[in-house]
Parts: C-alpha cells; structure tokens; sequence
C-alpha cells in the first residue's frame, strides 16, 4: 500500500513539525501552570483558584461575550459586501475585495494613536460632534469599544473566506433552484447561503477566536478585565513569576479548541461539494438603476467606516503635530524621508519574512486539511485542533519558549543558535499564522467534490498527481484567500517577533514601529511605516485577487463559459 | 600558495603595524570589534550614543537591541546559557535587581571620578557593584494645554490638586506592574506621606482616572494626543514630549524622588572590554553632555555638566527641593516590590469602574452638601471615603517577609517552600475591595439625597 505510506509520512512530518515548533516550546514555559508553587509537584490547584478568582470568572464572560457580540457585527458589515461584489457586475469588485483586507493590517501602536486621535473621546468625530452637536459619544469606551474595534478589525476574515466561498458555489445549484422557480431572498437563503456555509463558518470561527484571544485592541483601549489581558499583564510584569498568567494561557487554548469543535459539528454530515465541474462562481448579473445606486451607498459607508482608523493613519503620518484637534496643525513628508534614509532593511526583510511563512502556511494549511478530510490517519484531528490551538498562544509565551528550547542549539554551518537566527522569526510567524491559512484550506477543501478525485485516480493518475493537478487548482481560491490573511497578519505580528530578534538587521517592520513608538518624537515615522505596511500588503492582495479572477477567467473560456 | 603566502604574510604585517599604530595613539587596551546592546531606550537616545561611541572607538560596531524593559529581562535570562549580550541598559533599578538576583550580571568598579554618591536622595550606583546610574530622572505631572484650556481646568501642581473633582475623569498613569518607574511613585508616595495615607492619597488620585495604561509611555502618548489631559509621568516623557512640539508642560511636585537610570555588564558577556569602555563613555564629560539633547532630556549624574544645561533645566545638585523631601528606603522598597504592584492592581487597575463610580459619589455628595451643614451627611461621606481608603493589610504584614514572599514564590531549589498562592490572596483582597467600593456609593448617594 505505497499509497497509505505517502499519506502517513505527511502526516507524521507535519505532527513533527507541530511538535518541535508549537508544543515543545510552548509546553515548556506554560508547565508551570500545572506546578504546585510551593513544592514543585504536579497539580491542578492553580486552575481551581482561577475559577475561585471573581476577576478571572469576570473576564471569562467579558471575554466570551465580546467574541460573541464581534461576530454579529463582523458579519454585519463583511455579508453585504461579499454577496454584492459576488454576485453583481461590479465596476469596483476587486477594489473592494482589496479594501476589505486593509483593516486586518493594523500596525501596533500607532493604529491605536490613529484610531484614539479619530474615535476616542477627545478625537476628530467626537470633537466635531461636540462642536455641532454638544454631544460626546463613547466609541472607544469599554467592552462596546473593545467590540467596535475588534468588528472593525476582524470581520475581513469573513470577507475573504466567505467570498472564497461563493465564488466556488456551482452555478448549477442556483440555475437548477431558479428553474424550480426560487428567487430574491429565498433563493440567497435557501441555497446561496447554505451552499457558502463552510466559508462563513470558516471565517466566523476565526473572528470569534480571535476576539476571544486578541490581546491588542483591549490593550489599546485599556480595557483590563478580560482574559488575554489578564494573561498577558501577568506573564509581562517585572519579575512576576504567578502561574496564573500561564494558567489562562491553558484555558484559552482549551476554549478555542472546544468552540472550533462546536463549529466543525456544525458542519459535519453535510455536503457542501459542487457536482461535476469545479468551481464557477454564482451567476452574475447587472443590477438596475435604484438598486446600482443603493449598493453603492452602502459599499461606500462600509468602506468609510472601516477604513477610518486608516484614513487617521494617513493624516497622522503627513501631520506635523495632532493633539485635541480634528485635524493636525500642519503637514509635512519629513517622516517617509526619515524613514526611507534611515529604515528601509526593515521593509525588505517584513516582505522577505512574510512571505515565507505565509507560503509555508498555506503549504501545511493544504497538507494538513487533505489529511484530516481525505485521508483516514489516526488521530488526524489533532493535527487541526494543535495547529489550530496556535491561534491562542499568546505571542509572548511562544517566544520565550523559542528562546529557551533553541538557544543552546547551534545551527551547524552557521554557527549561531537557532534561536538568534532570523529564521526562527520566520517560523514564529508561520506558527501564529498558521491558523488563518488552515481554516481557508479547509473550508475550500470541503467545497471540492471528491467525485472528482475518483475519476483522475479511475483514469490512472496517482494521488500524488490528482492532489497536484486537480485538488490543488480547485482550491485556488481558499488558498489565495489564507495566503493573502497570513501574510497580511504576519507583517503587523509584534509579540513574538520582540523577543527574538537580535540583531536590528535583521528585524521586521514591526520591530520599527515599536522603536519609534518609544518616544514623542516618532510618531510620524511609525505612522508613516505603519502605513507602508498597509501599502505592501493591500497591492499584494491586489495582486492577488487579480490572479484568482484572471485564472477564471481562463478557466470559463476553456470550459465554454 | 606562495602568492597567497606572502600576501598572507603582507597583510599580518600590515595588520601589525597598524594596530601598534593604534596602540600607540590610544593608550587605552583594544578593544574588541563588537559590543551588543540590549536596551529599552528610543532611538533618539540610542543612535546618538552608539554613533558618538563609535567615533570614538571607530574599530567597534555598537549593535542597540531595542526591547520593552520586561522583555529584555526574559531575553537575557532565556539566553544565559549562550549568552551574546555585552550591556543591559535601561530605567528601572527593579529590572537590574530581578537579573542581579539571578545572577545574571558582573561587577564593575567605575573608573571616572566626579560622580556624587547620591542624586536626589536616591543612591546613584548599586551598593553591590553590579549596576551603575548614569542619568537620574524624577517623577512629576505633566498636561496638555489645549485640554485643559478647552475644559477649563486649572494647571496641576502637587499630588493633591489631581484629588480635587475638577480632574474628575481628566488624568491617566500607567500601573506599577507594568512600569518599574511607576512602581517608584507610588512607593514614593507610600514612603513620603505614610502607608495608610500614602494609599488613600493614591486612591483618591486613581479616583478621578480616566484610564490606567499598559505601558508607561502610554500616559505622554495619551496626553500627546489629548485623549486625557493630565498624565503623572516620568520627567523625560514629559520634557521630551516638549521639546518634539507637543503642547504640553510638565511640573515636579514637592514629595517626589529622583531615581538613577542604569546600565550593567551581563554576565559572561562576549565582549567585556568594550562593554567597560562604553560605560565609561556614558559617565565621561562629553557622555553626560549628551544628555541634555532636547530629545533626550535627562538629569545628567556630573554636577558640572549642568552648566552647559537650557535655562530652567531641573539641577537636583543645587536645588534640594527636587526628590530630596523623601529619604527613599530602598530595602523596605525591595522587600515588598511585587506585593505593592499586586495590591495596586486588584486594588486600581482591575476595579477602576467601581472606585471611579465611587468617588464620582462622593465627589457629587460633597457638591450637594456645599455651604450646607448637615452633620450626618458628612459622616455618611467620611464613612464612605474610609471605606475607600481601607487596605486590605498594614504596613507591618506588608513588610512581613514570609508574607511577602507569596508574591514572589521563585523556587530557586527543589527544597524551597513558600507558603500561601498569589490568587488566592488577590481574591480575598478582591472581594473587600469590591465590597467597600459597593458600599461607598450607597452611602455617599444617602449622604447627597439628604
């Protein structure tokens, strides 16, 4: 059975893989949490005393409910825009697909000065509103505030995987629903949107573990009582060396695991592949006037809406000073001329580093889906739920695991060791990205009739080929769509990235913000590499999507289509 | 071969005679070629030194490892077992202390002279030899101007004006946990004014917070930008958030402290020589001169430098009245360092909701009974600040050792034993705290609907 081997080798690659880089070295820094303080023996008495602990019982529903509360609004604001660029001739469609990966780039630090300096309570809206108005609205106050932003942030996640998804709907589904006389919104909800469902689910399970790991945006708005923040604050202090930190490091992986469980039961037992051809997309059709012109509105407010903290960026990077004031004093280039004189090596090497780990990313994202919805491996879920589980590891912990598992091993010829080589930044980021590619892989994969597969491997091709020639392409689509979030992602990464870089050469993009960040005077130029980044990775989804629609473009015209 | 021989025999002796070169116009040791920095300073601060040092010492290549004070401790500690860095240089003493602890630093006995023993009243250099303070700087308020034009709110200038309702929701500072020069202020505060008032002092400040930040630098980037007006900060934030065009002014109130900024050679550092020789530049003349760059803005540790300083520049060596108020206890500090940032925690930064919510209670009664004289609604407030002010310990247990070690639990060997877990402690605390709090705002609203 030379095939099972194949199956089985990848499989045990990609298990290797997982546990040199994910959970040896995270299990070496969180074991603590499962040590009696006092006598070093095992236990579980820390994670009674955080379910005896008010505030981290508190936090847990903050946490819970904030999650909660982002994926209504996520989806909220990414449906219209995925079914209206879909499903339409839209002038704009790849613009907007485009846009709508811009607000998952938010470069640390200075996107939380933009976003204060336009939303807060002494910011540009609210001082207008003020000046009109006499009226003060808490944007950025709280628990809403945390929501707002984590809405705003995260809901391309369901953009990308949703519209993914509808592109690979089978046009015959909605041609044969449309003979048996089904339209408008019945048809959307009975057969559009079913069909889609591994997309949306794809995406809405990220926004939900991500706003219930992010640590970023309640930082940003200092909203303390809930369990990232609790764990990061604690693992961070000075010389604090409190389980507890470690111990809601535990009990958000678990709780991510067990919610991606409850979303995969969701999904399974059902068929979601199209019949004989492969992906086609939902017919396209031009829309009327009034409607043209409705559609546009809406787009446009979105857009507006969530690319404000961006808009704010750009001004913050040409301003001179901005301080309680809609707009800044002045405006000047001094600060693109200081950061291109001063830090270009930090651009190349985010593209450099990026770019490997979000192809490494989408490698193991198909690798890993193929096993676990192909293949028949023991204990192939695991693979998912572990490489998934990185999604709640907090930067922190990831790399001070790296820097005590790696550091006494020398790299032969190189002689360094590994861990103050630049390639364990490369593979921190392919670990912490690695979930977003997964899940785009996955939900793609299941799109993919496996009565196709059947008949390469009936005409005599291998598995090896079918995967290659026929699985592969058909997953294009899911594929490009975790390529362009894993890198998008990568290149903001800041926690991990800050404990393993050694050398100023060899850092990231974010590496310098955070340096300029440090004092009042580079405000400017971290906004203005903020917005660099922005730039890089909006003309690589660009890119992109003008790759996906040009491949389907040929694929419709060889089809007859 | 011969060729390459020779060539090979050219350039040793090429190499000779140039170092001999060297070596007679230095009379200082070579040093070697390079020298890793691993420190918390911005950029402003750190190319300037590593650009002057290197013209100095044109053979070494200064590498600046720019991480968050917290991270460049975990950094060192991880690496210890293959150490590559040379200096750890940053603010806090408390960090210095944590890797001195475990053992991760060398001595080095400085050899420039002219440097006082103490600034302020804080001493300059580690008693133990380990670290060395090369600048001071002072805790203080600083303000955004347009804020509190625009609100109008009067200008600051002790701890106790940040009490008064008029701040109410206008104020911000990072917490002590996250900060180790924030946990200095507020030790300052708990050392100058006494444990108990210290703390109610503390309280009532926090009361009128509008945010507790993650990190210290974002109390000046949140008065920078006018998301709060008043922000209690490090003096260099401030002067320097000045000098970079903000409007923004800073002040140092009566009870304050000057703490040294530092810097150390980590142990088993690769490159020791020129480790030494960059901190004797940062103590030479022209090392100190530096600091008075507008974007740095440092107390310099050499009297004499201040001679050269901008007019109004601070000078704590001839006026005592900055930081020299309180006689800074830096055993008593150390002792209960981890138990003063936990119970600031549970007590501020985790129920700022509910002690804002209370003091907003008390603050609105008091402005009910204004001019009225209504004696049991003044006991009803008194009542309610008490139980605001309440602690959940006294200073004795604070400085209990064994109590104090629950904070600190850092098993060194199998055979240690530390008594008592952290949360545990922090929930009883937290449901006192969260009780009084709740308390507080029903007596206070009794007192006001009088």
């Amino acid at each position: 059975m030379p095939r099972l081997r194949t199956s089985y080798l990848v499989a045990l690659a990609l298990a290797f893989f997982l546990l040199v880089f994910l959970v040896i070295p995270v299990g070496k820094v969180i074991y603590v949490a499962f040590q009696d303080s006092s006598t070093g023996a095992l236990t579980l008495v820390n994670f009674v005393d955080f379910f005896k602990t008010s505030l981290f019982r508190e936090s847990f529903l903050n946490s819970l409910y904030v999650a909660g509360m982002s994926v209504l609004f996520a989806s909220i604001i990414a449906m219209p825009l995925a079914y209206f660029t879909t499903r339409f001739n839209f002038g704009g469609s790849i613009l907007i697909q485009t846009l709508g990966i811009v607000p998952l780039i938010m470069p640390p630090f200075v996107g939380a000065v933009a976003m204060q300096l336009f939303f807060g309570s002494n910011g540009s809206v609210n001082l207008l509103l003020d000046q009109w108005f006499g009226i003060n609205i808490p944007f950025m106050e709280g628990l809403n505030g945390v929501i707002l932003v984590e809405s705003i942030h995260y809901f391309p996640f369901i953009l990308i995987n949703l519209s993914a998804a509808l592109n690979n709907i089978d046009r015959s589904m909605e041609e044969a629903a449309q003979n048996l006389g089904s339209t408008g919104m019945r048809l959307f909800r009975r057969i559009v949107l079913p069909l889609a469902m591994p997309g949306y689910l794809a995406g809405a399970s990220l926004v939900f573990l991500k706003a219930f790991d992010d640590l970023g945006t309640p930082l940003l708005l200092n909203v303390n009582n809930m369990l990232a923040t609790q764990a990061y604050l604690r693992i961070s202090s000075i010389g604090i060396s409190d389980p507890m930190g470690y111990v809601i490091s535990v009990i958000l992986v678990i709780f991510s695991l067990f919610s991606l469980w409850v979303s995969m039961l969701a999904s399974r037992g059902k068929d979601y592949s199209g019949g004989g051809k492969g992906s086609s997309g939902l017919l396209k059709r031009d829309m009327k006037g009034w409607e043209k012109i409705g559609a546009y509105c809406l787009i446009i407010f979105l857009l507006l809406m969530v690319l404000s903290p961006h808009i704010s960026l750009l001004l913050l990077s040409f301003g001179t000073i901005w301080s309680y004031s809609v707009l800044p004093d002045a405006f000047t280039t001094a600060h693109y001329a200081e950061v291109f004189s001063t830090t270009r090596q930090y651009i190349t090497n985010t593209l450099l580093y990026a770019g490997i780990a979000a192809t490494f990313d989408v490698a193991i994202g198909v690798a890993i889906s193929y096993v676990v919805l192909r293949t028949k491996v023991f204990g192939r879920r695991w693979l998912d739920y572990i490489a998934t589980g990185a999604l709640a590891v907090p930067g922190v912990v990831l790399g001070i695991g790296y820097l005590r598992t790696f550091n006494d091993f020398n790299v032969p010829i190189i002689d360094k060791p590994l861990a103050s080589w630049w390639v364990i930044i490369v593979i921190a980021l392919t670990i912490r990205r690695l979930p977003y590619a997964l899940r785009a892989c996955t939900a793609a994969l299941h799109q993919v009739s496996l009565s196709l597969e059947e008949a390469s491997e009936n005409l005599g091709a291998g598995k090896t080929a079918t995967v290659r020639k026929i699985v592969v392409p058909l997953m294009a689509g899911g594929i490009v769509a975790g390529f362009v979030t894993s890198f998008a992602t990568a290149t903001v990464e800041l926690s991990a990235t800050l404990m393993l870089v050694t050398a100023e050469s060899d850092a990231p993009l974010a590496y310098g913000i955070y340096v300029f960040m440090q004092s009042a005077a580079g405000r400017g130029p971290g906004a203005a590499l903020g917005l660099i980044a922005v730039l890089v990775v909006a003309s690589g989804s660009y890119l992109a999507h003008h790759f996906i629609e040009r491949n389907k473009r040929m694929q419709a015209t060889s089809t007859g289509h | 071969m011969l060729l390459r021989g020779s060539c090979r025999t050219i350039m040793g002796r090429l190499a000779l005679s140039a170092g001999l070169l060297i070596f007679l116009a230095l009379p200082a040791q070579a040093l070697e070629k390079q020298l890793t920095v691993v420190t918390s300073y911005p950029k402003d601060l750190t190319t300037a030194f590593k650009q002057a040092f290197e013209k100095q010492h044109p053979d070494v290549k200064v590498e600046m490892l720019k991480k968050k004070t917290t991270a460049g401790v975990k950094y060192i500690q991880e690496t210890a077992s293959n150490n590559s860095s040379d200096l750890f240089w940053a603010s806090a003493p408390d960090a210095f202390e944590v890797l001195k602890e475990d053992g991760l630093l060398a001595k080095y006995t400085v050899k420039a002279t002219g440097i006082p023993d103490v600034i302020g009243s804080y001493p300059i250099n580690d008693p133990d030899g380990f670290y060395k303070g090369f600048a001071g700087s002072g805790y203080g308020i600083m303000w955004n101007t347009r804020y509190l034009k625009a609100k109008k709110i009067p200008v600051p200038q002790e701890w106790n004006d940040l009490t008064q309702s008029v701040y109410h929701g206008h104020t911000g500072m990072s917490a002590p946990s996250r900060s180790g020069t924030t946990h200095l202020t507020v030790e300052t505060l708990l050392q100058g004014e006494g444990w108990d008032k210290g703390w109610a002092l503390m309280k009532e400040i926090a009361g009128n917070f509008h945010t507790v930040t993650e990190r210290s630098f974002g109390v000046p980037d949140g008065v920078n930008s006018g998301q709060f007006g008043v922000g209690i900060v490090i003096d260099f934030f401030g002067l320097s958030s000045k000098a970079s065009g903000f409007p923004v002014d800073f002040v140092y109130p009566t009870v304050t402290t000057l703490v040294p900024a530092n810097i150390a050679i980590v142990k088993n550092a690769p490159h020791p020589e020129a480790a030494a020789a960059f901190i004797e530049f940062l103590l030479s003349e022209a090392g100190q001169d530096m600091l008075l760059d507008p974007k740095i803005m440092r107390l310099p540790v050499r009297p004499e430098t201040y001679a050269k300083a901008p007019k109004d520049f601070p000078n704590p060596f001839t006026d005592h009245s900055i930081g020299a108020k309180v006689k800074f206890d830096v055993v008593k500090s150390k002792s209960r360092y981890n138990l003063v940032n936990s119970m600031f925690d549970v007590m501020i930064t985790y129920r700022l909701d509910d002690l804002r919510k209370a003091t907003k209670a008390i603050q609105d009664a008091e402005k009910a009974m204004a001019g009225k004289d209504n004696a049991e609604a003044a006991k009803l407030i008194a009542e309610a600040k008490a139980l605001i002010a309440a602690l959940p310990i006294d200073e004795t247990k604070s400085l209990d050792t064994e109590f104090a070690a629950t904070f600190k639990k850092k098993r060194k060997k199998a055979t240690d034993k530390v008594t008592g877990r952290q949360a545990e402690v922090e929930q009883q605390w937290d449901s006192m705290v969260k009780d009084n709090y709740a308390k507080a705002v029903k007596l206070a609203n009794k007192a006001k609907s009088m």
